[in-house]
């Protein structure tokens, strides 16, 4: 091990340059080691001890459990048999497609709007950004607020406009749809920067030079900013349907525990139930399998259908 | 290029209204906070002045909840967090970039590897060892939030690096070989020249993380279970189920866990939008 004191002179690659300087191990493994720990400690070596705790069986959280669960696969099985793994994975499905839909297909209108305008566009970007930096728990008590049956700010607005009855928003037949508008909401502003951002990206003489050959302004939106802001969409796609995966703090403070009737559960939320509230901890433990597969998945569908293209 | 005049108003008007769903619904918590319970409930667009005007809310929010408790516990939860994700990152992302050594590919997947990992597949385990280790559960404060700082770190960890990654890329390396010919050593190259010219990105890491770990309800709602432990969210979140339907208190409290975040955005916002937009889009 040297500093590099007599290590060969610089090598040129290809235009990269690997210098002389960094060849010593010591360091290497004094900058590295820290980061890899964590790594390894907090997530890689959990990650398999968790697919062991899904065949113990765990009463309570911080023990893994004295014996084997029996049948092994108990868990497992239960995973197909349990009608609110079903509720949770079509809600899911659901939180994916208003993703698509609405934070990203909101965001793509509102960007190519704001496009289209010289004055304001740094305000629209700091007011649309906003909701993401609050957190999602406080923001779930507003929006608890603004859906209160009797009465919250929807329903007493709806009163204005001479509406009669009550709309119960968190009963059964709303929830879900009360559930999904606030992330849909609260992300819009996300997908709404990366996009502009694209959208500066493009060179303004190509409008220029469309407009001259008597593009009309919805022409030139669709055979220009569309096509060539589609590797930016795609990464928003991408982005938001993993996303939706992992959504936790706004359904579960807004719909503790599925409620009502276990209707509102997402795979996230229905895992922490199990762990926490049902202690059924192995049976979490295999929810959060169930999680990571569909993860894989999604992820791998969502790469081939919203594939990057190359030639942009 | 020219335009016609409503479609340009039309176009302010819709852009407006989605500014609006944004602003409003805030500004409507914050009015309501000054109002009492049956108010909320009957007069939620007035303003609060004259007969309307209360601070009752604030008062038992302060009395009721330990705010002031929740916000020292989450500030020092996320600076920690910040703090540490910059070290680990930073010198990770650059050994990663500029030394060569024999498991370089390997660790260069291992870390992109770690950011596919939901918190629901390792939470559990994770939970497991720090109650061997005794820090979970403890009456002790610094294990305590020791206890939530861990695992939060270790979540943010491998998308800093890949940030970091970018920056220490970009850099010239003719300078680091010049501070070498004048003396530098390894660690004053990485001191002298690496932070100081990537302050801009260090920033970024440390907005994103901070913010991650401020909002982070679900590992908080794992670690610190104990009332004088809690942190800012885990605190709201209790809020819901205890009292439910102090409507005047949720807002109050809403409103008072708003404002301070609302102030620093509107100061840094540049760096926060920046920070949290920053794995999305490239270069």
């Amino acid at each position: 091990m040297t500093d590099g004191a007599d290590a060969p002179p610089v090598i040129i690659l290809k235009g990269v340059t690997m210098s002389n300087i960094y060849k010593s191990r010591k360091y290497v493994i004094l900058f590295l080691a820290p980061a890899f720990l964590f790594l390894i400690v907090y997530l890689y070596y959990p990650f398999f001890v968790n697919i062991y705790g899904s065949f113990r069986q765990i009463k309570n959280l911080g023990s893994y459990g004295t014996r084997w669960n029996d049948p092994l696969l108990e868990n497992y099985i239960k995973l197909f048999t349990d009608p609110v793994v079903f509720t949770s994975l079509k809600n899911t499905f659901f939180m994916i497609i208003a993703t698509i839909f609405g934070q990203v297909g909101i965001a793509l209108v509102l960007s190519l709007l704001v496009d289209n305008i010289e004055r304001g566009t740094q305000f629209f970007r700091t007011v649309y950004f906003f909701p993401i930096v609050i957190s999602a728990t406080a923001l779930g008590l507003l929006f608890n607020l603004i859906f209160l049956y009797d009465k919250g700010m929807l329903n007493q607005f709806l009163e204005l406009f001479g509406k009669a009855d009550l709309t119960d928003w968190k009963g059964e037949k709303l929830a879900i749809f009360t559930m999904v508008l606030p992330v849909v909401w609260q992300y819009v502003g996300f997908y709404f920067v990366i996009l502009e951002t694209g959208l500066n990206n493009i060179s303004q003489e190509l409008y220029e030079s469309a407009a001259i050959d008597g593009a009309t302004r919805l022409q030139r939106v669709f055979y220009i900013s569309i096509p060539l802001l589609r590797n930016v969409i795609c990464t928003c796609m991408t982005l938001g349907v993993t996303g939706a995966l992992k959504v936790f703090d706004l359904p579960w403070t807004m719909f503790p525990k599925g409620m009502p009737l276990k209707e509102t559960f997402l795979t996230g939320t229905y895992m922490y139930y199990q762990t926490m509230e049902a202690k059924n901890v192995d049976y979490g433990s295999t929810l959060a399998i169930l999680i990571v597969v569909l993860g894989v998945i999604i992820s791998k569908v969502t790469r081939s259908v919203f594939r990057e293209s190359e030639d942009i | 290029m020219k335009r016609n005049k409503t479609g340009l108003a039309l176009l302010y008007m819709i852009l407006t209204a989605w500014a609006l769903t944004t602003i409003y619904p805030l500004f409507w918590v914050l009015e309501n906070s000054f109002k009492a319970k049956d108010k909320i409930l009957q007069q939620s667009f007035a303003l609060p002045v004259g007969e309307l005007f209360t601070l009752a809310n604030y008062k038992r929010a302060f009395e009721r909840l330990d705010i002031v408790h929740a916000y020292i516990n989450s500030i020092f939860i996320s600076t920690c967090v910040t703090i540490g994700v910059m070290i680990l990152a930073g010198l990770a992302s650059f050994a990663l970039v500029r030394f060569d050594f024999r498991l370089k590919k390997f660790c260069h997947t291992m870390v992109i590897a770690a950011m596919m990992f939901p918190v629901f597949s390792t939470i559990i385990p994770v939970y497991t060892m720090e109650t061997s280790w005794h820090i979970t559960n403890t009456s002790s404060w610094g294990l305590n939030m020791l206890s939530v700082i861990l695992p939060q770190v270790a979540g943010n960890i491998s998308f800093a690096i890949i940030v970091l990654m970018g920056y220490v890329q970009s850099l010239p390396l003719e300078l680091e070989e010049a501070a070498h010919l004048e003396g530098c050593s390894i660690p004053q190259i990485f001191v002298r020249i690496i932070v100081p010219l990537g302050k801009p990105s260090f920033v970024t890491v440390a907005i994103f993380s901070f913010l991650w770990s401020y909002n982070d309800l679900f590992t908080q709602m794992f670690f610190l279970r104990r009332p004088e432990m809690q942190a800012i969210t885990r605190l709201l979140n209790e809020l819901t189920s205890k009292e439910g339907t102090n409507y005047g208190l949720m807002a109050s409290a809403v409103t008072l866990v708003i404002i301070p975040v609302i102030v620093v955005y509107i100061f840094l916002q540049k760096y926060i939008i920046k920070g949290m937009t920053a794995g999305a889009v490239k270069g």
